[in-house]
């Protein structure tokens, strides 16, 4: 089988890899990478589980090819906290009780990530929005939106 | 045989490519690596272009140009395509808006391709390496085609002249019961002096309401005046059936929303 | 959140410091960095990856399989069936002496609902084990399927599971598990009204975010250990045991955080199948249900049919309630004969009510097995009950809380099943959702108690 070398930053550390080609940015990045924060929950595009950030869009790992992202700039969840400090955004969710089996939450935290990127200060409809591509079974939705404004809440606080 | 990605900078050295048997175009990748993650052999090699011209948006005297690979999500948020944004933002939540393109909308079987029923009801030609046609010549030979789409153009409709609904059972984000796109011109006095409406989910690609869009013409947008226009609107129609809803409540459904986008 | 630590003061000792105060959990910050390990987190250099082959029909018996060209497909290793099973038909339950074996590993001779397992390929790769499954021919003969549980129980009905010999789970009672208390004839002779009533669910898919499935490596000395997200870590194990026909003592199983499972994981089908996989290969196999097969194959909820008639005074008083439930088991037993037995000691649901009839019955079907789901043999039968109550309060022209009020249990009340209730508060969160929900009621409800006197 015919391997392709794949190369990109992942979490702003250069990474390269060899894949079969045809190979997901999915399985790429967990089993060739070992970075297992996205997560397969359909490998249809349907429940967001394995969400992350391409060169600051929000895109399915599971339905993109790895060799599509060359020289691209990958952010996961597992990169968030900074020298293990955790971010709003994750200290949000560990607060409002947005994570139960916390299947969902890396990909819940990447798309509620470029939300908050972009618009700072978003109203509940962007949030349910900004979410409405990632499924959880265990919460219900009303932690996790809750959780996301309560992080654009502390960020313009910090911003301040 | 695995699956494998070729990748050329030109249009015309890809469309040789997908000469070869068990080859396909990818586009955004949303539906032909779905098939392939959920086990679908039959497609051994992906091809895609990286030609730039692909993904750009030419908007010039009233007319848009759209790249084949321009994502939804590009079209939702430039200034000049307000009219289509509706469209395109009825696509997938915000991932699949990332990576769904106009091309691939154009090839998505039904209960796919929200956008292209937009497209259709907006007139839009269809454009190849080496021809252009009308999206209705497009999806009547669209079974048979190989070639890559390299665009669509397509004449932007005035303010107020265009309506476009969708409607699911998941909201913000979900599939289509069905889909409507209403393109209407009339005159000072209210009535329609000519239209073209085009459903999705209606039959397994987009197709237009030719007999209810013959019957509008003459009316006040009006419930009186547009009830025979609705009571047509099952000709001709094939629904799908599917887990969000079966043919049968797909045709009842259909001149309600029909009625609904028409009447507001 | 308000808690009302007024009732039941002098039975409780008031030490509750937990209950009311928000408490993280204590696996949320693996969770928010992405750092917490579910079972498919396991990679293992030279990972096979196993597909298995189902079966498109929904009752069909198995002239032949062909693996031969499946096996020469590149990348394959190994393809089993039945044959390469030690134990191939066995049941979950029969650890605690519900038998019989009813279902196999994989088909052997017959498949019994859409989606069976026939015959499992493994490959070094996910594409290559998709494409040598579509080269494994199973020749079937295709025979009568029954998909409603009043077709299975009619005479003549297609016979769909042999190691049942009838279309029912018969128990240790008989055809179905029965409950008698008073006399319930005598209780419809002498009732003012009587309303009887059906009512039917259709199964319901679990569908949990992270899809059921196990990664086995071998450990050398023919020990294995089984990653899996298994809600039913110890059943699994044994079960295991028996397919395999190995002592516990190889089996090494790793649980952990499972991604949601609401009941639907509690079945043992990934792991045995798994770990044969790694014995028979020497090498690590991960076996993980795609997302169609999580919708498709992995037990729902049954589906349940429950028809009740009851005899209700006018002065709102129920005075006989019969009940016959009938619980769809599909192809095989899993966990639907104790389903099926906890809605016999469930109904009549949290009423004192002097004469009970119960019979509750485990039926199969051609379709997919159903198993445990959040309160599964009670969920549907409350649903019953509770619009069942709603009627008869309507009937007799009562409101329909205070109906409930009047048949609600209370301490030293005698149950149909002849255990004297304890600990009963149902007339105190009743007092409770009327004050909540501002639907007054008459204040000698209001001051009723759980409390009989005398109790
Ligand atoms: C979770 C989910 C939700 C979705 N929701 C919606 C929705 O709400 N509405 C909707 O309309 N669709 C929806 N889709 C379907 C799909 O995402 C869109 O239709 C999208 O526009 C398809 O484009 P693509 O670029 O991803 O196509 P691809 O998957 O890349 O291609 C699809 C097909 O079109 C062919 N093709 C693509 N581009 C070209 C081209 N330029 N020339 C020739 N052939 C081409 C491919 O060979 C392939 O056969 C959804 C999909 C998923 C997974
Ligand atoms: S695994 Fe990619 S969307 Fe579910
Ligand atoms: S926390 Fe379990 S799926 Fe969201």
């Amino acid at each position: 089988m015919a391997k392709v070398p794949v190369q990109f930053t992942l979490n702003g550390s250069e990474k390269a890899e060899f894949v079969e080609s045809g190979t997901t940015l999915l399985h790429a990045l967990r089993d060739k990478i070992g970075d297992t924060s996205p997560k397969g929950g359909c490998h249809q595009g349907t429940c967001g589980a394995c969400s992350v950030i391409v060169d600051g869009e929000l895109r399915l790992s599971c339905l993109t090819l790895a060799e599509t992202c060359s020289d691209a700039d990958i952010r996961t969840t597992a990169g968030l906290a900074e020298g293990g400090v955790l971010q709003p955004l994750q200290r949000a969710f560990l607060d409002a009780f947005a994570t139960q089996c916390g299947f969902c939450t890396p990909g819940m935290i990447m798309a509620a990530k470029v939300l908050l990127d972009r618009t700072p200060n978003p109203s509940r409809e962007d949030v349910v929005e900004a979410l409405s591509g990632n499924i959880c079974r265990c919460t219900g939705y009303e932690p996790i939106i809750q959780a996301v404004l309560t992080a654009a809440r502390a960020n313009s606080q910090n911003a301040a | 045989m695995s699956l494998a990605l070729q990748t050329f900078s030109s249009v015309k050295d890809a469309n040789a490519a997908l000469q070869a048997a068990g080859t396909r175009y990818l586009g955004g990748g949303t539906l032909v690596v779905r098939a392939a993650n959920e086990g679908d052999v039959s497609v051994s090699s992906l091809v895609r272009v990286t030609d730039p011209g692909l993904s750009r948006i030419a908007v010039s005297g009233g007319k848009v140009r759209l790249g084949a690979a321009v994502t939804m999500a590009a079209i939702a948020r430039h200034p000049e395509l307000a009219a289509l944004a509706p469209a395109a933002r009825a696509v997938g939540g915000p991932a699949i808006r990332n990576m769904a393109t106009v091309g691939g909308n154009l090839f998505a079987p039904a209960p796919y391709g929200d956008f292209a029923v937009a497209l259709l009801a907006l007139g839009a030609t269809v454009v190849t390496e080496d021809s252009e046609m009308p999206i209705e010549a497009f999806f009547a030979a669209r079974d048979g085609s190989r070639a890559i789409v390299t665009g669509a153009n397509v004449a932007l409709p005035g303010t107020d002249c265009f309506r476009f609904l969708k409607v699911s059972r998941v909201k913000p984000k979900g599939v289509s019961v069905l889909s409507i796109a209403a393109l209407l011109q009339r005159a000072p006095d209210g009535t329609v002096t000519s239209t073209r409406i085009a459903m999705g989910c209606m039959a397994d690609r987009p197709i237009r309401a030719l007999a209810t869009e013959k019957a509008l013409l003459g009316c006040k947008l009006t419930p009186r005046e547009i009830a025979p226009a609705l009571a047509v609107a099952g000709e001709g129609i094939a629904p799908i059936t599917d887990p969000i809803a079966s043919a049968w409540y797909r045709a009842e459904v259909l001149p309600v929303y029909l009625g609904r986008l028409l009447s507001n | 959140m308000e808690l009302r630590k007024d009732y039941f003061a002098d039975v409780r000792k008031d030490g509750l410091h937990e209950i009311g105060q928000p408490r993280p959990r204590l696996d949320s910050p693996g969770h928010v960095t992405g750092k917490t390990a579910y079972f498919a987190d396991r990679n293992f250099p030279g990972m096979l990856h196993l597909k298995m082959v189902r079966s498109p029909h929904h009752h069909a018996r198995i002239r032949s399989i062909d693996t031969s060209e499946a096996e020469k497909h590149p990348g394959v290793v190994r393809v089993l069936t039945a044959r390469d099973v030690p134990h191939n038909v066995y049941t979950i339950l029969i650890l605690i002496q519900v038998g019989p074996e009813d279902e196999t590993v994989l088909a052997d001779g017959k498949v019994r609902w859409k989606g069976e397992a026939v015959v499992a390929v493994l490959a070094e790769t996910e594409r290559a084990a998709q494409e040598a499954a579509a080269k494994v021919k199973v020749d079937y003969e295709v025979l009568p399927a029954v998909f409603d549980m009043e077709g299975a129980l009619k005479p003549g009905a297609p016979l769909v599971n042999e190691y049942h010999g009838q279309n029912y789970y018969h128990y240790d009672s008989g055809e179905c598990r029965k409950v008698r208390f008073g006399d319930v004839e005598a209780g419809f002779a002498r009732a003012d009204h009587i309303l009887e009533q059906s009512y039917q669910s259709s199964p319901i898919e679990h569908a949990p975010t992270e899809t059921t499935g196990c990664v086995v490596t071998p450990e050398g000395n023919d020990r294995f250990t089984c990653y899996t997200n298994t809600q039913a870590m110890f059943f699994t194990l044994d079960n295991a045991s028996i397919i395999l026909q190995m002592p516990g003592s190889k089996l090494h199983f790793v649980g952990g955080t499972v991604g949601g499972g609401f009941g639907g994981k509690v079945d043992v089908i990934v792991e045995p199948i798994a770990i044969l996989s790694a014995k028979l290969t020497g090498r690590p196999v991960s076996f993980i249900y795609s997302r169609e097969e999580e919708m498709q194959i992995s037990s729902p909820r049954a589906a349940e049919k429950v028809v009740i008639k009851d005899g209700v005074m006018k002065d709102g008083r129920i005075v006989a309630r019969k009940v016959t439930g009938y619980t769809d088991a599909g192809a095989y037993s899993r966990h639907s004969p104790y389903g099926a037995q906890k809605g016999a000691a469930h109904y009549p649901g949290p009423y004192t009510i002097p004469n009970v009839w119960i019979d509750t019955y485990c039926v199969y079907t051609n379709r997919t097995p159903s198993s445990a789901m959040r309160g599964f043999g009670v969920t549907i039968g409350d649903f019953a009950l509770e619009v069942q109550m709603d009627k008869l309060a309507r009937l007799i022209g009562m409101d329909p809380l205070e109906f409930r009020f009047i048949n609600a249990y209370r301490d030293g009340d005698m149950k149909a099943h002849r255990q004297r209730t304890e600990g009963a508060a149902l007339i105190e969160c009743m007092q409770e959702a009327s004050r909540a929900a501002n639907w007054p009621v008459a204040e000698k409800y209001m001051a009723m108690s759980s409390y009989r006197k005398g109790a």
